[in-house]
């Protein structure tokens, strides 16, 4: 086995080549996943990869599917830099839905220019407020927000469902679990007429550059940034640790209700019990392929945007299970992390004498990471 | 002393031992004898590769080239296992005890055959009544005090019947009066046939202890010598090829309380930590107040109330410059001129992961514009950066350096410098040159006798009397919690402080208030 | 409600609780030696469709349990592999393990969707299971419930009196020091790792084989999760892990019996239960940090690698 030594910096070139080594692997092993399936591997690559983009309507759903994405990436890689660990995002998307939805079953017929801000508002409140339970708890009560968000997950989700096949189903719904359709003032309008991809897209991208000024240019990114990499330098400094879960939760929570309320408000239109292929989870992905920071973010968000739509094409072209996709994104994080290694450490010429364990040199100083 | 010593058969030899990291050789072409019932000394100051060597011969390390000979046979030493087997025993400077456990349990994880439990409680009073170093077997490691362990780790190496013992930094943790007990144990030990090698860069004690001395200087042995027969200024000369910078310090009349702290009390929720006991401290513009202890006394708790970390308690009242600050974050504590140098200096004191421009920006947020309405000046960030450098003769790769990348003294000597760059009116610096080397020790303690001169508070806690003596106007002892009325420097000696250490002074108090 | 009702009920407690008790156990000796692994839900989901996979191709339900064992030791293989090798950070790690386990489970499962077959049944002890009341509520389980009590007593007398389990605790606390007097960290911290994937599998493999015998994607609903958080209820203490493992049991069927209880209550709300339970206890054990801060392993969490 060849052996590791650690530079004596983290190299900057693998920070960026690392998430493509990452997608070059999943590739391989896509690669071999369809030849042991009996696809023509090329072929299934097209059909995975390339047929989505080819047609206008693909992009427009591509850049659709990866709106979400980019909402919660961006939230959670605020809130990962500063160790605050946000999983449950796929809750507060759910919570964000819900509450926009409930604004527009309630102003139904009102018609004013004014419920869909109303509802965008209730999004971002509605997933904000799922992601103050785990703020508060943690701060108050020094409870793991891992955990905590990942239990309101599945609440959000049962909660949903309850509305939709109680309280909120459409009554001429021939008894599906769903509500009624949206109106047109209540739904984001598309981008360019025909296609689904809606202004929700450009909001993301607008929050892509808020989020970039505000972890490099602002004081405040860098404390948060300090309180993730060393706690006790931060609270020597004398940031503070409440703001900062506080902060993490509230930016993520309300930027994934904000997806959750453009997904039901777009192309979804109304609530049912499913409203995300995992969007909320996907989206951690999404975070650490894009390396925490926003511009990573788009860009990952892309490529598991398209994972979404390959799946899709590969089920109807090819007869694969859509399931592939999930295994594809796992892999994708999978190899990131292994890759990563490549940052702080790099490969040593073999040595004479001969070793049958790894074991990396050690630090300037301390044994412990 | 012994004088036949060379005759005696070597017990451990060293030919030719390297050992190379990337950044760094710890260990070049060394040779050394140890013979036996010899008590031999390393000597060599921090980062001299005295730690490395060691770990080679405890089988923690491999060493790149070079063989090692036991009674006289070529050994390869794998493991701490295998170097336990053939009769070596370390007691580290880091202790590796298991806090959670009892003694019992953690002797028995390092013997390397099982011996049922209460014959084992049995085995360890034995053997510690033996030697003087009396331990309960029952007690659980963190309920016991730094002195109390390291008997726990001599006692675990002796139960495996060493007939070499390395001791690494052993006197760090004791009083001087408890090091005077341990030369007696070591002394013992030696006479019954044990070879001992002793690490450390205190001259004196190598000179009251040691039959022989090695001594290395940037991994290389720059000679070897018989203590009792040099002067301190020889062996200095070969630790670090000069002698032993002073200070420069002339007389000076404090003037007004700058930091005053009045009853502060403060129980701890770490349940490893030490409570705080009625606490009170002065420190006065232009003097450097020191204050002594074991480490694990309440150090760590003090420090952390002072500088805001921790919130201070109800009841207690702490000025910084005329200002109560009783309420006040570590942010707004800086803001009225208190400035602190943590003990941690990777993860606390810096970050490691990042450039030394960041770690500039760290606590200088609110001073000298850096940040303007919540935004980041890098520009001004960068030129403060390069300033602490140039000024502190910080060696590094330019400011984008990562703090991790520097060696110990070069971090210290950027963190007090970004300290001392935004003119502080009380600084507090915990272990100032703990892991420093002598050059670097030299230019801090310089630094701080300069800020002291210009009028500052300056508080130091310190393992190291010497560095205290050499640098304090007064100094306190903290022991148990407890903090000792502060003395002035000249009118006190290493022995009595050694005295306080222990907590032995409670009576003095009385004393003072009587005198004054 | 009528004796046997009740009996009905307590039985399926001890349904409930077995998989959620095995996931547990085998996180508790994973977090001992110091390793947080948050992959459980994962390994479990493969567990799961693994072993209903081979169970029903092969008909052999004792093979189903085997495979499922190792398919949740497979995925914990990959965990060990990049946190003690690849030094990377155990809560990305485990996350993605999650993540990954959901995936691949789907996909292996895709063509087991609404297949069934028949579950363990409960072994009959003769005389014993005979017994009114005491017989069907004692002695009338599986196989793997009577093994959860064999490895409750068993990880007491590990972490109590073996010189293994001190050994466990030791790298938990310290691996720092475990490594200087010489013991092979990482070597035993695979362990502890694949041993919590291989109890995980089971737990996997007895929800798709005993609870509810049939592959439904993401099955484990967060139990693995709720697992997770019962090692902290329990303060890494095995016997407490039994007692939450019975109490969350108890949680979940009450969705089951809730409306033949009384509740009427819709079933969706009455199904938050075990997760808003588990926030409840989970505040409830955090509030004072002392707790956590005396029985959490010391180094839970925190890489190590040796020095060489």
């Amino acid at each position: 086995m060849p052996r590791l030594e650690r530079r004596p910096q983290p190299s900057k070139a693998m920070m960026f080549a690392s998430p493509l080594i990452a997608a070059v692997l999943m590739l391989v092993t896509g690669y071999i996943l369809f030849s042991i399936m009996g696809k023509d591997p090329l072929q299934a690559f097209w059909v995975f990869f390339i047929k989505p983009l080819t047609t206008s309507y693909g992009i427009s759903e591509w850049l659709l599917k990866s709106t979400p994405l980019i909402l919660c990436g961006v939230g959670l890689a605020i809130g990962f830099r500063a160790r605050v660990f946000n999983i449950g995002a796929e809750g507060q998307f759910t919570m964000g839905a819900i509450a926009a939805g409930g604004v527009a079953l309630y102003f139904y017929n009102t018609e004013a220019f004014w419920v869909l801000p109303l509802m965008m508002l209730a999004g971002v409140l509605g997933g904000m407020a799922w992601a103050a339970i785990p703020a508060f708890l943690r701060t108050r009560f020094n409870t793991n927000e891992i955990l905590v968000t990942l239990m309101l997950v599945y609440v959000a989700q049962l909660f949903l469902g309850y509305l939709v096949q109680g309280p909120w189903r459409d009554p001429e719904g021939f008894n599906f679990p769903q509500s009624k359709m949206f109106t047109d003032v209540e739904t984001i309008p598309a981008l360019i007429e025909g296609f689904r991809v809606n202004w929700a897209f450009i909001v993301a991208l607008v929050l892509v550059a808020v989020s970039w000024f505000f972890s490099f240019k602002m004081f405040a990114g860098f404390r948060m940034e300090v309180s993730g990499q060393a706690p006790d330098a931060a609270r020597y400094a004398g940031f503070s640790e409440k703001r900062n879960v506080w902060f993490a939760l509230l930016i993520s929570g309300g930027l994934a209700g904000f997806a959750g309320m453009a997904e039901v408000a777009g192309p979804i239109g109304q609530l049912q019990p499913t409203i995300s292929p995992g969007y909320g989870f996907a989206a951690i992905i999404v975070a650490y392929v894009g390396r925490l920071h926003p511009l990573g973010v788009l860009l990952g968000s892309l490529l598991l945007s398209l994972l979404y739509l390959g799946g899709d094409t590969a089920q109807m072209d090819l007869n694969l299970p859509s399931a592939i996709t999930g295994l594809f994104q796992g892999l994708l994080l999978f190899y990131l992390l292994a890759a990563d290694i490549f940052i702080h450490y790099r490969l040593k010429p073999k040595q004479s004498e001969p070793r049958t364990t790894f074991m990396p040199p050690p630090e300037p100083e301390g044994d412990i990471t | 002393m012994n004088t036949d010593t060379p005759t005696r058969p070597p017990r451990l030899e060293l030919i030719g031992i390297t050992k190379a990291y990337p950044s760094v050789i710890a260990n070049q072409d060394v040779n050394l004898v140890v013979r036996a019932g010899e008590i031999h000394a390393v000597l060599g100051e921090n980062g001299a590769g005295k730690s490395t060597l060691m770990k080679i011969i405890y089988g923690v390390t491999k060493p790149d080239s070079g063989s090692v000979l036991w009674d006289n046979r070529e050994v390869s030493i794998d493991s701490p296992a295998q170097a336990r087997k053939i009769g070596i025993g370390m007691v580290f400077q880091h202790f590796s005890l298991f806090e959670t456990l009892t003694v019992a349990e953690n002797i028995s994880l390092a013997l390397d055959s099982a011996i049922a439990p209460n014959q084992l409680a049995q085995r360890i009073t034995e053997v510690s009544e033996q030697y003087g170093l009396p331990i309960d077997p029952h007690r659980l490691i963190h309920s016991m005090s730094v002195g109390e362990r390291q008997r726990v780790e001599i006692v675990r190496c002796l139960l495996n019947n060493p007939r070499l013992l390395i001791m690494d930094e052993p006197t760090s943790v004791l009083t001087p009066q408890a090091v005077l007990k341990l030369f007696e144990t070591l002394r013992r030990l030696a006479a019954e046939g044990c070879s001992i090698l002793y690490i450390s860069h205190k001259l004196d004690e190598i000179q009251a202890l040691c039959d022989k001395a090695t001594i290395l200087r940037g991994g290389r042995v720059t000679g070897t010598a018989i203590p009792s027969e040099e002067t301190r200024e020889s062996l200095a000369q070969m630790m670090i090829g000069r002698s032993l910078p002073e200070c420069q310090m002339a007389p000076q009349a404090p003037a007004e309380t700058r930091l005053s702290v009045k009853q502060l009390s403060l129980p701890t929720i770490d349940p490893f930590g030490t409570p705080l006991k009625n606490i009170n401290l002065d420190v006065r513009s232009g003097e450097i107040v020191g204050i002594a202890g074991i480490s694990g006394n309440g150090q760590k708790e003090l420090m952390a109330a002072l500088s805001g970390e921790h919130p201070m308690p109800k009841g207690a009242t702490t000025t910084i410059c005329g200002v109560t600050a009783d309420r006040l974050s570590p942010g707004q504590r800086r803001d009225l001129g208190l400035r602190f140098v943590p003990e941690e200096r990777l993860g606390r004191g810096a970050v490691p992961s990042m450039s030394l421009r960041l770690n500039a920006l760290l606590t200088s947020g609110t001073g000298d514009g850096l940040v303007n309405n919540g935004l980041i000046s890098y520009s001004k960030v960068r030129a403060f950066a390069q300033d602490v450098i140039a000024r502190f003769n910080v060696k590094c790769g330019g400011d984008e350096a990562l703090a991790s990348s520097l060696s110990g003294g070069n971090l210290q000597k950027f963190i007090v410098g970004r300290e001392i760059a935004q003119r502080p009116k009380v600084m507090i610096v915990a272990q100032p040159t703990w892991g420093v080397d002598v050059g670097a020790a030299q230019i801090i303690r310089q630094a701080l006798i300069d800020l002291r001169n210009e009028g500052v508070a300056v508080l130091v806690v310190s393992e190291e009397l010497e560095e205290l003596f050499m640098i304090c106007d007064r100094i306190a002892v903290i022991a148990d919690g407890r903090l000792s009325p502060a003395i002035p420097a000249a009118e006190t000696s290493v022995e009595k402080i050694g005295l306080w250490m222990s907590g032995a002074f409670e009576d003095a108090k009385v004393e003072e208030v009587q005198h004054a | 409600m009528s004796t046997e009702q009740i009996i009905l009920i307590l039985v399926s407690v001890v349904t409930a609780a077995t998989p959620l008790a095995f996931a547990a156990f085998g996180e508790l000796v994973t977090e001992r030696a110091g390793v947080l692994n948050l992959g459980v839900e994962g390994m479990m989901l493969l567990g799961a469709v693994i072993g209903f996979a081979v169970a029903k191709d092969s008909g052999s339900l004792a093979f189903g349990f085997f495979c499922g064992m190792l398919g949740g030791m497979g995925m914990a293989l990959i965990f060990a592999v990049l946190t003690q090798h690849l030094q990377t950070n155990q809560v990305a790690t485990g996350l993605a393990l999650t993540l990954f386990g959901a995936g691949l489970s789907a996909f292996i499962g895709k063509p087991y969707v609404g297949m069934s077959l028949t579950g363990l049944t409960p072994i009959t002890i003769p005389y014993l299971s005979d017994i009114p009341v005491l017989g069907p509520l004692l002695f009338h389980y599986d196989l793997v419930v009577y093994g959860s009590f064999v490895l409750l007593f068993a990880l007491i007398w590990f972490f109590k009196s073996s010189r293994w389990g001190l050994i466990v605790r030791a790298v938990g606390e310290s691996p720092v020091s475990a490594h200087a007097i010489g013991y092979p960290v990482i070597r035993i911290r695979y362990f502890a790792i694949l041993f919590g994937g291989a109890m995980s599998g089971i737990a996997g493999a007895y929800l798709s084989l005993v609870v509810t015998p049939m592959w439904v994607e993401g099955m484990t609903a967060g139990r693995g999760w709720i697992a997770l958080a019962l090692v902290v209820f329990a303060t890494w203490k095995p016997m407490r892990v039994m007692v939450g493992a019975y109490l969350f049991g108890g949680v979940t069927v009450m969705q089951f019996y809730g409306q033949g209880l009384g509740i009427h209550v819709s079933s969706q709300i009455l199904s938050m239960l075990p997760y808003i339970v588990t926030i409840v206890v989970l505040v409830l054990i955090s509030r004072n940090p002392k707790t956590i801060l005396l029985n959490q392993p010391m180094s839970l969490g925190v890489s190590f690698y040796p020095r060489s």
